[in-house]
């Protein structure tokens, strides 16, 4: 029952092939089994998730439907679900208890879905390999000793090891996108603004999204019909037309027009995964799609520019944790000042404390034009290149990252080397605009996942879905399992 | 950046305690990320606008009617409180 997608169990459930309690204690037997060796979870709310799947069963009973009825989902550990804990992975919120619903999260329970637990990330999401956690690390359900990628790698394992049977995730730079790659499993980051942020704890308020990691790109549509549209409580949430994400299913791919970025086919790129990347352009040409070569020419400075404005907002961002309203406080302290300063010092990470340092001396008196206005405005070239982009083309087909996933504690003590390899997920996040990874071959070497790239418009997820689907209804990569 | 950070100040700034030994990191990470983000110096960006928001930002506008709170206790997440009043250590 474990290894079902979405949209298998859902029609089970209907068929009443097995109930929703069945299929959530399927779950967590998986999860008894194969947790001890890829520690996805930070915790699990059994006791919810039971009464929820048995209110779906009575539900499905009396012939009740709603999209996500009975259907176990897992959430990224900084997504709030009301008084259960959200630690986002550090000791600062770890007996955290969130006081209200998530927007998302609201709408997962309206949908009928049944809330597992909560996953493993980097601590405040800052990092590509989920290492940076308090909790522990999570590992590759295809190789134990490599990383799930980060920041949403507990998410993206839990898929993969069939531990949920989809999840939610959080995408700031490639947080979504390359660990999904790095597990082989589906992640779609929407338009900044599609999903409600509202209840998602901030890490840089412009560039945070919330989207679905999911086995399939048809599970990630379904999802995506009930996370997705405006809300009140989020005003940088988008009041445009929401489609029904389940109709992209049905486009036909002939005559859509695919940007190849020649920028991301220079050197770096590891060549197993330049091969498969490749390959799959031909597999999209063999469906229909033209092919066009086009330009991002300030690809190579969107690392830079992100880590300026993604550390800036997140240095404001993370100045509420301060020991007083909520989280952790330091027990030594004579006076208030004394107090913040140890909160900090012993609430967060290093990661974190790199990035808050990094963000207060770009805003700091005297470097502010040079560093942060300088970044906003190379943010409008890396937008400006995509607009132009997308005059000759309808989705743009990219590598995901330009390496595999890579050896438990290879990169955690060289934080530019981390940050290059999200070099080309970050620049969707600058311009806003949605992006999905899915898997796309297996590196021979190493048998673990690589991944592909799509990226479209604002609010064109429409596109991304339809093309990733065709290219998982004629193609398997998809389909194969990690040896757990 | 010809000029060294000046690391006990931002740290101030941010209202970090640092160890000796992770300011010395800090240090080095600092200068290290800076003169990576010192490449943006190659663009001429003299005419560009800076953005701040991918999407056109306007003020969003409801009727003013009340509505029922959610009726949270939000103390009870603090690290202490006292009398209804979050509780700190002296400030003078």
């Amino acid at each position: 029952m474990h290894r079902k997608t979405i949209l298998q169990a859902k029609e089970d459930l209907l068929q009443k092939k097995y109930s929703a309690v069945e299929l959530t204690k399927a779950i967590y037997q998986r999860i008894e089994s194969v947790e001890p060796k890829v520690q996805a979870y930070v915790h699990l709310t059994q006791d919810i998730a039971l009464n929820q799947a048995q209110e779906a069963d009575q539900k499905l009973a009396a012939g009740q439907d709603a999209p996500l009825l009975g259907i176990p989902i897992a959430l990224k550990d900084l997504i709030c679900m009301q008084d259960t804990r959200t630690t986002c992975s550090s000791k600062m919120l770890d007996q955290f208890i969130a006081p209200y619903d998530a927007t998302v999260v609201s709408r997962l329970k309206k949908a009928g879905a049944v809330i597992l637990g909560k996953t493993n990330m980097d601590e405040f999401a800052m990092g590509s390999s989920t290492e940076n956690s308090w909790h522990h690390p999570t590992m590759n359900p295809w190789d134990l000793s490599r990383v799930p990628g980060g920041s949403s790698g507990g998410s993206a394992a839990a898929v993969a090891a069939h531990e949920c049977l989809a999840a939610l995730g959080s995408d700031t730079g490639g947080s979504i996108r390359q660990p999904a790659n790095f597990c082989g499993v589906t992640g779609l980051k929407p338009t900044y603004g599609r999903v409600s942020r509202f209840g998602l704890v901030a890490f840089a308020s412009s560039l945070d999204q919330i989207g679905p990691m999911t086995k399939t790109v048809a599970d990630s549509a379904l999802l995506m019909n009930v996370i997705a549209g405006n809300d009140p409580q989020d005003s940088t949430s988008a009041d445009v037309e929401l489609p029904n994400f389940m109709n992209s299913l049905e486009k036909n791919l002939s005559g859509l027009k695919m940007g190849i970025p020649k920028e991301y086919f220079t050197s770096g790129i590891d060549p197993e995964v330049e091969a498969s990347v490749q390959e799959a352009i031909k597999t999209l040409e063999s469906l229909g799609m033209k092919k066009v070569e086009i330009s991002l020419p300030h690809l190579q400075y969107s690392v830079a520019t992100y880590y300026i404005i993604a550390c800036a907002e997140a240095s404001a961002n993370l100045s509420r944790y301060d020991g007083v309203r909520y989280g952790y406080r330091s027990k030594s302290s004579d006076n208030l000042l004394e107090m913040y300063m140890n909160t900090r010092q012993e609430g967060f990470g290093e990661e974190v404390k790199r990035r808050i340092m990094l963000g207060t001396f770009v805003l700091s008196s005297g470097y502010y034009d040079a560093y942060y206005l300088k970044g906003q405005k190379v943010r409008t070239l890396i937008k400006q290149d995509f607009e132009n982009a997308f005059e000759q083309c309808d989705v743009i087909i990219a590598p995901n990252s330009p390496i595999t996933a890579f050896k438990l504690g290879e990169r955690v003590n060289d934080p530019i080397k981390m940050y290059l390899s999200d070099i080309y997920t970050i620049s969707a996040n600058l311009a806003g605009i949605p992006g999905i990874s899915i898997p796309c071959g297996t590196s021979k070497t190493n048998k673990i996942p690589i991944g592909i790239q799509l990226m479209s418009k604002h609010f064109d997820e429409e596109n991304l879905i339809a093309v990733g689907h065709q290219f998982q209804l004629n193609t398997e990569y998809h389909l194969k399992q990690p040896p757990l | 950046m010809s000029d060294k950070i000046d690391t006990q100040k931002i740290a101030k700034l941010a209202r970090l305690k640092l160890t000796e030994i992770e300011s010395d990191k800090l240090d080095g990470y600092l200068e290290q990320v800076v003169d990576y983000i010192d490449q943006l110096n190659q663009l001429d960006t003299s005419n560009v606008q800076p953005t701040s928001h991918v999407l056109p930002v306007h003020n969003v506008f409801r009727d003013d009617k009340g509505s029922k709170s959610k009726n949270i206790d939000y103390l009870t997440g603090a690290p202490s409180n006292n009398k209804g009043h979050y509780e700190v250590p002296k400030i003078i």
